[in-house]
């Protein structure tokens, strides 16, 4: 059963569109990222499902009841934000019952839920800190335990891991699945960063300029985009030029008018590589080494294509040298021209 | 850069003796028991013990405090919630209020209490303390909403929405999250409306009647009748009184913003 359903939401500022008949359902229990660049409108559908702002037009159902018209709080939800908004004169203790208290939860009970609380973020000991005495990771946490201490309907996460530099990111978004798997709470998040969605996220939609492009299971949405926008988005992905140089040999499958090769997907060698269905000549711009793998930029009949593979599995090329690109068929992504 | 520093701190001495020696020499008047400030000093309480007896002293002195008390509540409490409503939301007109919050700061107290007088006899309130009363907290409004207003710029709004998803009604999130955060700024709006008040005394001049003066404009007109020390006490006594609240606020709260 869906726990949160959204149907065809329409949010307009102004002139400006933000969310343009957006439908979506949230499985219960389920880890949804809603990805996009900046301006698609995904922070504003998640302060659609929030309740800070109400749609213009559709639906929003939380556990089945409609609440389109429903201020924030009286929605039973639970919601992380990107700078933490830890209440500042507030212990952590205090900051993770805040929410215990507004639903006047009997003081006992509110210090034992804020102790499991406290443990399950790992924080245990910390309840009498001030929240400016902590570092960036535990703030983090504090938010998050308070955000679930209530046990919320449904979890919202605005980018909830963008404030972290990269190596305490990569911890907490392995902590953040440990926990939302422990308490098995639905949760949404919204993030630009394709990497942490499809770390995170077991089912993803993509948005762009208030439409929902394509959501499914990370994988899927990785391995078959429905355009080259989501296919560049989502990862990176090659699009084949719409003139193929000489030489070229490319296998589309019958029907598809235009197609994209994922840099992993391809082999880059100097000679013309033999029995294989895709090859297309170019010559190398640059070669760029990073520890175990390397990224190779090729010029193809005008159009950058780059090339990922393991560094000893790349020819040691000078710049400008002449080089063959090949891959199976099965590894072409079709996609519709956009 | 030697004869900077000279200078530099004989400046610092000149202001500090323009403000400061008036004050003690008043001070030190006050214990001195000649009426007519003739040395050799002879220090006396005798100008305390008058004030004491002084009855229409005190009176003054209590309607003052009162009236300064009652409008430090009643503007602390408006001008903190227009600051809020400014703060908090758009509406049509809200610039235009904005904009009028400070001619009245600027315009000068002679001009508004002429100008206040007229009004109050216009619309039939006449003089007299409720109109001493409804003067002062005009007065006051826009410093409070000024210094609130100040405050609240450093506040984050995302506090405000993080209370609301933890199920807080508005009046909980004005409660436990705004207002402890703009505290300072309220006491800070709140000092401001006391000395507005109890320092005032040209609208007070005005609005005021005969009979029912505050303790400035009794001050006032006792010097225009001829000096008696006993105003060197009480005006000592302000100046103990107001010098100990200011070092008691600014000891539990920071002024100007970030601790």
């Amino acid at each position: 059963m869906a726990e949160v359903s959204v149907r065809g939401v329409t949010k307009r500022f102004g002139e400006m569109t933000a969310l343009d008949d957006v439908s979506l359902d949230f499985v219960n229990g389920g880890f949804f990222a809603l990805l996009g660049p900046s301006g698609s409108g995904k922070t504003t559908l998640l302060r659609v499902i929030a309740g800070f702002l109400f749609p213009d037009a559709g639906e929003v159902r939380i556990a089945g009841q409609p609440v389109e018209r429903v201020p924030v709080e009286k929605r039973e939800i639970g919601m992380m934000f990107q700078s933490y908004a830890l209440f500042p004169n507030l212990s952590v203790a205090e900051n993770v019952g805040f929410g215990l208290r507004t639903r006047k939860v009997p003081r006992a009970e509110e210090r034992r839920r804020v102790g499991e609380a406290l443990e399950l973020v790992q924080l245990e000991g910390l309840g009498e800190r001030k929240p400016k005495a902590l570092s960036g990771g535990q703030r983090q946490r504090v938010a998050l335990a308070r955000a679930i201490v209530t046990n919320p309907k449904v979890l919202l996460l605005d980018e909830p891991l963008s404030a972290l530099d990269k190596s305490l990111r990569v911890d907490m978004q392995i902590e953040l699945k440990r926990i939302q798997r422990e308490v098995g709470i639905t949760t949404i998040f919204v993030t630009h960063d394709q990497e942490e969605a499809l770390t995170l996220a077991d089912r993803i939609g993509i948005l762009r300029e208030g439409r929902l492009v394509q959501a499914g299971p990370p994988r899927e949405v990785y391995n078959a985009p429905v355009d080259a926008f989501t296919a560049r988005f989502l990862g990176e992905a090659n699009i084949l030029p719409d003139i193929l140089p000489e030489g070229a040999r490319v296998a589309l499958p019958s029907g598809m008018r235009a197609a994209a090769v994922r840099p992993e997907a391809l082999r880059l060698t100097a000679e013309q590589p033999e029995d294989t269905d895709n090859i297309l000549p170019g010559r190398l711009v640059q070669r760029v080494f990073a520890g175990s793998m390397a990224t190779c930029v090729v010029d193809v009949a005008g159009v950058t294509w780059k090339v990922i593979d393991r560094d000893r599995d790349l020819p040691q090329l000078s710049d400008d040298a002449a080089v063959w690109l090949s891959w199976d068929t099965a590894d072409t992504l079709p996609i519709a021209p956009g | 850069m030697n004869a900077l520093r000279i200078a530099g701190l004989i400046w610092l001495g000149l202001v500090l003796v323009f403000l400061y020696a008036p004050i003690l020499v008043m001070a030190a008047m006050s214990f001195n028991a000649s009426p007519f400030y003739q040395l050799p000093f002879d220090f006396s309480t005798r100008w305390y013990e008058d004030l004491a007896s002084n009855t229409a002293i005190r009176t003054a002195a209590t309607r003052s405090v009162l009236i300064a008390l009652a409008v430090t509540v009643i503007a602390t409490a408006l001008g903190t919630s227009a600051a809020l409503a400014l703060f908090r939301y758009d509406f049509p007109g809200k610039r235009i209020l904005q904009v009028l919050l400070f001619p009245p700061i600027a315009i000068p107290w002679l001009i508004t209490g002429t100008a206040m007088l007229i009004f109050f006899f216009a619309i039939g309130v006449g003089r007299g303390t409720p109109a001493v009363l409804i003067g002062h907290v005009a007065l006051a409004l826009p410093y409070v909403i000024v210094v609130v207003n100040a405050r609240l710029v450093s506040f984050d709004r995302t506090l405000e929405e993080a209370a609301r998803a933890l199920g807080a009604n508005p009046w909980t999130v004005t409660r436990r999250v705004t207002l402890p955060w703009i505290a300072p700024g309220v006491v800070a709006g709140a000092l401001f409306a006391f000395a507005v008040s109890f320092d005032q005394f040209v609208v007070s001049y005005f609005l005021a009647k005969p009979g029912d003066s505050t303790l400035p404009v009794l001050i006032y007109t006792s010097i225009r009748k001829g000096f008696t020390p006993e105003i060197n006490a009480v005006s000592t006594l302000i100046i103990v009184g107001s010098m100990a609240l200011m070092l008691v606020v600014a000891r539990f709260f920071s002024f100007g913003g970030h601790r």
